[in-house]
């Protein structure tokens, strides 16, 4: 298997508080890797440092073979990582359609003064726009929707709509932040085939969830969180096993009490 | 062109064709009918043309965006003066129109750079503040660059302002055919400045639906998830500055030509304010919107100044309150009317891509949030 993201001993503090310690961990192409652990574990921090949303005291992430810019959102984007929010953050007076859009930026190269003289190139890349916006609601199956404006979308649908925005920018890697937050079963299970589908045409998969048999059916590997440090990181099967893990989320063994709630 | 027909929603839903043309037929013959009224009209018209420049700059900047700017003025003075310094007797330099214009253009997209480069954090309130003082700043300025080294002239302004001479044909005279007929100087610089309200319109309008046009409106609606979908949110909101103070630039030096004359006075913040409130008042984030907004504006308050005298002689006998305090009192009372009633503008900015027969559901009702 080939390595397609590789954190290297990240630390990140937020003045005395450490978010994480010394994290470091693998992800091969391909492959659906998850990241667990209790509320406070330090998931959603090690998200932003590695979407470049904030830069880390040490470590450093080597993502296709260069390392990743630190607090360049955009240029990590570039490199090719997606990421949506836990907290959906869609452009909410925008269609459905437009937001999709507006995620082929980064893939797009029309220049004001193209766009001003409507260039044969800058009208062709437009229309393509169009075309593979269409294509991606399709995808994520909400195409029917595409001229709704994205704030009166179902819940399922806008966090679809999120994901369908995320893969415009054509990542390798999309990270997606409890995707399944707040999502009834039916929800769920469309959510996890969408997750195989994109998995099966090529893109890898960060998942970061709470819900514990989401992860575990649908990760090929997944690491565990807690209190800033990782406490295991293997295939589901050996990580429920992991006493490590079963102490952080039950709090027995008792070396960390707090944060038991998953 | 469905901005034509959005100029008139009533009869653009029904019938956009007839609709363009009507507004086609208005914009043409509009001065026409203003000479009706005698020649004051068709010069308020011309200034409502700059008003609209102005709007769809600032338009550009703030309904685009979502960037509140309170000192748009500045780059209208930018132009202005940058005009006024190239064109006429003050440096004893007269270069020509179409080499001013342009040079104001550039200055004034450089300043919006300029007021760009410090505020990219800022957003909102905060924003505003800035760049109310950026207006000021810029009009102090010109108040008091006039020594030790006289360069701005300071309060008394710039004088004897070279008019506009497209290919040769100076258009402030006035062009007689035959003995009878004179087309009087203000109809030529209406159409002119018709010209570039359209030109204006059309680039805007590019601007708007294209990659550049969604990544502002991706900061407007959501900055981080902007930046997350890979937008390098610095350069699109420096981009929307300089932009959006180029319309102001342009608009500037038409404004110079035009008047023939120019000082701080004309570029208070009161002025900031007006083409804010046009923008406002006419839908923010959408063209026609805009340019409604620009005309309504600046005619009524015109129209009130002139009916409000002959109207209280006749009722009243006498001049009871002065139509300068009416004209603010009844704006006021539009705005705040205007606010309750259609808080979006008179014509609401609507997405470009609605096709009202492809939304099959998915409405509020059935919204998790």
């Amino acid at each position: 298997m080939i390595t397609l993201l590789e954190a290297r001993n990240i630390s990140k503090r937020f003045g005395g508080l450490t978010a994480l310690s010394d994290v470091s961990l693998t992800i091969r192409k391909g492959e659906v890797y998850g990241l667990i652990g209790p509320n406070g574990a330090g998931k959603t921090t090690f998200f932003n440092v590695l979407t470049g949303a904030y830069v880390p005291e040490e470590g450093e992430i080597v993502f296709n073979g260069t390392e990743l810019p630190t607090g360049k959102p955009h240029e990590v984007v570039a490199s090719g990582i997606a990421r949506t929010f836990q907290n959906i953050r869609l452009f909410r007076e925008l269609t459905a359609l437009e937001n999709v859009m507006a995620g082929h930026h980064i893939r797009s190269r029309a220049n004001p003064f193209s766009i001003l003289l409507q260039t044969k190139h800058a009208r062709e890349e437009e229309r393509l726009i169009t075309e593979r916006a269409f294509e991606l609601l399709r995808y994520v199956g909400i195409e029917r929707f595409a001229d709704t404006v994205s704030k009166n979308l179902s819940y399922g649908d806008q966090r679809r709509l999120e994901i369908a925005r995320a893969l415009a920018t054509e990542p390798q890697l999309l990270a997606l932040d409890e995707p399944a937050a707040g999502m009834n079963a039916t929800e769920t299970g469309k959510l996890r085939e969408l997750v195989q589908t994109i998995r099966h045409d090529g893109v890898t998969v960060l998942l970061i969830e709470h819900d514990v048999k989401l992860v575990m059916g649908l990760c090929d590997r997944l690491a565990v969180l807690d209190f800033g440090r990782k406490i295991a990181e293997d295939v589901p099967a050996e990580v429920q096993k992991s006493e490590a893990v079963i102490a952080a989320y039950l709090g027995g063994h008792g070396t960390h009490k707090a944060g038991a709630t998953a | 062109m469905n901005e034509l027909a959005n100029a008139i929603p009533w009869l653009g839903k029904r019938n956009p064709a007839a609709a363009r043309w009507v507004v086609i037929a208005l914009a043409l013959a509009a001065p026409l009918i203003a000479m009706l009224f005698g020649k004051t009209w068709v010069r308020i018209l011309d200034f409502a043309l700059l008003y609209v420049m102005l709007a769809i700059g600032l338009n550009l900047v703030v309904g685009f965006a979502g960037l509140l700017d309170l000192g748009y003025i500045a780059f209208y003075a930018v132009g202005a003066y940058t005009f006024a310094f190239l064109a006429s007797p003050h440096f004893e330099l007269h270069l020509p129109f179409w080499l001013v214009l342009p040079l104001g253009a550039v200055f004034a997209a450089l300043a919006g750079i300029i007021l760009g480069l410090p505020t990219l954090r800022l957003r909102g309130d905060y924003l505003a503040i800035v760049t109310l003082g950026f207006g000021e700043i810029v009009r102090i300025f010109m108040n008091n660059l006039n020594h030790p080294v006289n360069i701005t002239n300071g309060p008394q302004g710039i004088n004897m302002i070279d008019p506009l001479v497209l290919f040769g044909w100076d258009i402030s005279r006035p062009i007689r055919i035959g003995e009878e007929i004179t087309i009087n100087s203000l109809f030529l610089y209406y159409y002119v400045f018709l010209a570039f309200v359209v030109l204006s319109i059309i680039l805007v309008q590019r601007l708007q639906i294209s990659r550049v046009g969604r990544a502002w409106a991706a900061i407007r609606e959501d900055e981080l998830a902007a930046k997350a979908i890979g937008i390098n949110t610095r350069n699109m909101k420096l981009l929307a500055f300089s932009l959006g103070a180029t319309f102001g630039g342009v608009a500037g030096g038409l404004f110079a030509a035009f008047q023939g004359f120019v000082s701080p006075e004309s570029f208070s913040l009161m002025e900031s304010i007006a083409v804010l409130t046009m923008v406002v008042f006419g839908g923010m984030g959408n063209l026609a919107g805009v340019v409604v907004g620009a005309l309504v504006l600046t005619a009524l308050p015109e129209i009130l100044r002139h009916v409000a005298v002959p109207v209280q002689q006749a009722v009243f006998n006498q001049v009871l309150l002065d139509p300068e305090v009416l004209r603010m009192l009844l704006l006021s009372l539009a705005m705040i009317f205007m606010m309750l009633l259609r808080p979006a503008g008179l014509i609401p900015a609507h997405s470009r891509y609605s096709r009202p027969e492809l939304v099959v559901g998915g409405v509020a009702g059935e919204a998790g949030k």
